[in-house]
């Protein structure tokens, strides 16, 4: 391109050329998924959150490969041994053995089974009860909002864990009940988000648009609304995994989730307790589970929250 | 400023009236006949089920029952446990004292090192010690507390013997229940090491309580603070030629608590629930422990009345932090 | 001996240059206009000036002074102490710069109390003379009101108190009515004008508004992504300007298209970190470019008081000399 050296000021042909060659030496923009994963790939604790994310499902789905023992077999003769590294361990128990001589190893490997199911369904439940009752009460506002919102007041107003142990004295204690406990408790956070969400969205022109074009209120809410919704939604589900797994510990702990011989981390603990001073491995590792599993959860939701929504980050 | 409590005070009501709705049904929502669940394996005779039908008011319409209930609950009464018959309120008071003592020093705690850290990491952003601070917090965020308790017992009580396995204090002093506050009891007893052996009961129980409240007090100070530290008026602030102490404390901090003191507040509902994880191991006796036991009792009314108590105060708790946040921030307590 | 002085100031953030070695002098009681698009660093340089670019912002300059007190090499006490007395500053947006936790009163007396000290009294007393100066009505109310209760010409007049409150020797000012309405932008320029001859006072106006540079400076600066492509007296660039952007912004004035179906524009935006060309930075939108301008940066032209960065600077009948 050539531009004449006394050529009047901003000739129309001059701007178009002019611009043109000032984007083209701009950096080349990005697909959203490329972005996202820019953003997200750049945060070093949420890809390792990833990483064991990914393998614990593998190992949770292929447990019965994986697991050089059953979780249930107790071996008589091999009573509260140590782990392998130490002196009296053996090998074949990894982590060691329990009182009645169960491979801690492969019972926290099933129990990952548990604690991810537990957690897939109480998020799904939530997840898909709380869009519901969030877009309706953004959606219809009034009446329907007021009951909706004041039920949730209510719910947030006791401890999440306060609130499941009622639940689950009343439905009896087992696996199934603390799940649905679960999910119960950490409903109001997705019908807040959505709400939310939703009321804002619905402010917006696009969405008088599409009403003004005659578009049903189903697809208003499902079609317009929440693909708009969805980035703190699929943050909270990331973080609503976590509470689930802690939350289901804590009452497999109190005995009010999965019950004695199911190989759960909670109540692998509370199992173990009368054996804390003499054998420090049977605490120690379901434990750590727990702990790597929920914070492996929680740095992806970090993660995924800077990398989806920039407005979200704190 | 008035007006402001009293809009607040009105949008309890309605809650309050929800929660003893929801724990009125808890009751009847239990499968089966309620007095057979209660009685447990044993059964009941037939005169025993009506007469606890008529004390439980189960043989009254529902409508009946509820008015009673809530007739109840202003007048103080929430029953009797199955158990002991003592009176639930009377149980909870006595008992109530050993979790406030427990919570208050856990939150002090929290607050102590989760309020600093926050700040320091938002001042020295992106050094080793910001670094460090995010890496901690999201683990305390993240921590099985039952198992956290188990661990530093294992550690400081059992192999190194700093610290008592659990109760509030050594079977040794036998302290006169003045307040209910055993650190205050002891130090009243005016028994010599019965003060200390309290207070080294209660190092380990407040350290697991504290820790995710304290997690999630560095995590909002520390966000809040940076978004505070990049605003115009600190700017302001800094070109007044004013020391970078002062900037920070009191221009920055000023405005960064303000979404602090709300998330310390909702902690409240942290501290309660961790309570009861945390009373269970050390065998604390507050009410978190004996909810639990309550339930594994079937001992309903004691389950009923004792949701009821800790949802009010964690309602009236929450008004408190609502006021509070109104009188820091001027520009709430000024809007109508 | 000037006000302040500055030789070769450069502000770096990483890689990107957002002041490229500018040099100009403030003397006592002058009013120095600084014009340039948003992002030509106009601000950047100022609050280097202040002392206020924090990590990961980098200030280097050969000579940085103040009534010949060399800033860089001076322990960062005494430079505070200099800051909020001696060299003030005032912000775009009243609205955010003022601590909406504080009353007025607060604000106003802590920058009293940081430099001059005194009695309680005595400080109120002092706060109350700086709003009524500042043509505050009522100012014993306003000591206790909030900045959300202001609106935003009264928040910048508070602010110019603040900034005057210790008597300051060079007051800058960076783009102090951008954000207010029309009619009140007038007041505060007329306010700043009249405290600035009052005080005799050095003042920096940064501004994008080139009518009211020739109205009230003396001498005037032109930025162009982070350097000054020219500088002079007022009057002098405004009648004929020697840089083709200078020109440009001048032809995009309304008062000049006068007669005209459109205002002029120049083409283009200002270059970013990842578009700097080589050469003369406004080659790619400069009219009269040449492939010499497109590779080689020109040098400052001209004597010290009337500067050009152009290899061919504009004659008075608005055309390149060579």
């Amino acid at each position: 391109m050539t531009v004449q050296s006394n050529a009047p000021l901003n000739a129309p042909n001059n701007n178009e050329t002019d611009s043109h060659e000032i984007v083209n030496t701009a950096p080349a923009p990005r697909t959203p998924l490329r972005e996202f994963w820019h953003y997200f790939s750049s945060n070093k604790g949420a890809v390792a959150g990833l990483v064991f994310i990914v393998l614990i499902f593998l190992m949770a789905i292929f447990a019965n490969v994986v697991a050089p023992h059953s979780p249930s077999d107790q071996m008589r003769d091999a009573l509260l041994l140590p782990p392998a590294w130490l002196e009296g361990g053996k090998w074949t128990y990894f982590l060691g053995t329990d009182d009645v001589g169960r491979d801690i190893f492969s019972r926290l490997i099933y129990g990952a089974r548990l604690s991810l199911s537990v957690g897939a369904f109480a998020v799904t439940i939530s997840l898909i009860l709380g869009i519901l009752f969030g877009l309706v009460a953004g959606y219809c506002k009034g009446v329907v909002d007021v009951i909706i919102m004041r039920i949730v007041d209510i719910m947030l107003a006791m401890p999440s864990l306060l609130l499941a142990i009622a639940v689950v004295a009343i439905l009896g204690p087992s696996i199934f009940n603390a799940a649905l406990a679960i999910s119960l408790v950490s409903l109001p956070n997705y019908v807040r988000l959505t709400r939310a969400a939703t009321m804002s969205e619905m402010s917006r022109d696009y969405v008088t648009s599409s009403r003004v074009l005659g578009a049903s209120p189903l697809r208003l809410m499902f079609i317009c609304i929440l693909p708009n919704c969805l980035a703190p939604l699929i943050v909270q589900a990331t973080m609503g995994f976590s509470s689930a797994i802690l939350d289901m510990a804590a009452l497999g702990f109190l005995g009010l989730g999965a019950q004695p011989p199911t190989p759960e981390w909670g109540s692998m603990l509370a199992d173990a307790l009368q054996f804390v001073q003499r054998a420090w491995w049977v605490v120690t590792f379901p434990g750590l589970m727990i702990l790597i599993t929920v914070l492996a959860f929680n740095l992806m939701g970090d993660g995924l929250r800077d990398a989806l929504d920039p407005k979200l980050k704190q | 400023m008035f007006q402001f409590i009293f809009r607040r005070l009105s949008l309890v009501i309605p809650t309050f009236i929800g929660i003893t709705l929801l724990t009125f049904t808890l009751i009847h929502m239990i499968p089966g006949d309620p007095i057979e669940v209660m009685a447990g394996e044993h059964g009941v005779s037939a005169e025993r089920h009506a007469e606890l039908a008529a004390q439980l008011g189960l043989d009254q319409p529902l409508y009946v029952q509820y008015f009673d209930y809530v007739n109840g609950i202003l007048h103080g009464d929430l029953g009797n446990s199955l158990v002991t018959h003592e009176p639930v309120m009377k149980e909870f008071l006595t008992l109530f004292p050993a979790t406030v003592e427990l919570s208050i020093c856990a939150a002090i705690f929290a607050i102590l090192i989760g309020l600093p850290a926050g700040i320091f990491a938002a001042v020295k952003r992106g050094t080793i010690f910001d670094h460090s601070v995010m890496t901690f917090s999201l683990t305390g965020y993240s921590m099985p507390i039952f198992w956290w308790a188990l661990l530093l017992m294992l550690v400081f009580s059992v192999t190194l013997g700093w610290t008592p396995v659990s109760g509030r204090i050594d079977v040794v002093y036998w302290i006169d229940n003045t307040t209910g506050f055993m650190l205050i009891d002891s130090w009243l007893s005016g028994e010599k090491g019965a003060f200390s052996s309290a207070v080294s009961h209660l190092i380990l129980p407040s350290i697991v309580l504290g820790t995710i409240p304290m997690a999630v007090i560095a995590r909002m100070t520390r966000s809040s603070m940076l978004e505070v530290l990049n605003e115009d008026y600190i700017r302001t602030a800094r070109a007044k030629g004013i020391a970078p102490w002062r900037v920070i404390v009191i221009h920055a901090l000023r405005n960064a608590l303000i979404p602090v003191i709300t998330v310390i507040g909702l902690q409240v509902g942290t501290l309660l629930s961790g309570a009861i994880l945390t009373e269970t191991v050390f065998a604390w006796p507050g009410i978190g422990k004996w909810l639990i036991e309550s339930i594994s009792r079937r001992d309903y009314p004691v389950v009923q009345g004792g949701i009821l108590i800790v949802a009010t105060i964690i309602i009236i708790v929450n008004l408190l932090v609502d006021i509070a946040y109104g009188v820091v921030n001027p520009r709430i307590r000024h809007s109508r | 001996m000037s006000l302040l002085q500055l030789e070769n100031l450069s502000v770096t953030f990483g890689n990107f240059r957002a002041v490229d070695n500018i040099s100009y002098k403030v003397e006592e009681g002058e009013v120095l206009g600084i014009v340039g698009e948003s992002g030509s660093g106009k601000s950047v340089s100022s609050l280097a000036i202040m002392g206020l670019i924090d990590f990961p912002g980098n200030v280097t300059a050969d000579k940085l002074t103040f009534e010949g007190q060399d800033l860089q090499t001076m322990p960062e006490k005494q430079r505070r102490k200099l800051t909020g007395s001696d060299i003030a500053m005032i912000f775009q947006d009243p609205m955010t710069s003022l601590n909406p936790c504080f009353t007025v009163g607060y604000q106003i007396i802590e920058a009293l109390k940081t430099h001059q000290g005194g009695s309680k009294k005595e400080l109120k007393t002092r706060a109350i003379e700086l709003l009524t100066q500042v043509g505050i009505p009522a100012p014993e109310s306003r000591l206790d009101n909030y900045p959300h209760q202001l609106s935003g010409g009264m928040s910048q007049r508070v602010m110019i108190a603040m900034a005057i409150a210790c008597n300051p020797r060079l007051l800058v000012a960076d783009e102090p009515t951008t954000a207010l309405d029309v009619t009140i932008q007038a007041q505060i320029i007329d306010l700043l004008i009249e405290l600035q001859r009052e005080k005799q006072m050095g003042l920096v106006l940064i501004t994008h508004d080139l009518a009211l540079v020739a109205e009230v400076a003396h001498r005037v600066i032109v930025m162009y992504a982070g350097q000054i492509v020219e500088s002079g007296p007022a009057s002098e660039v405004f009648r004929s300007p020697k840089h083709p952007y200078t020109q440009a912004l001048l032809a995009s004035l309304p008062e000049s298209a006068a007669g005209k179906a459109r205002l002029e524009a120049l083409p283009g935006v200002v270059p970013g970190q990842y578009d700097r060309p080589q050469g003369c930075l406004l080659s790619p939108r400069c009219p009269y470019a040449t492939d010499h301008c497109r590779q080689v940066e020109p040098d400052n032209q001209g004597p010290i008081e009337r500067q050009v960065k152009c290899h061919t600077p504009l004659n008075s009948e608005g055309r390149p000399a060579a």
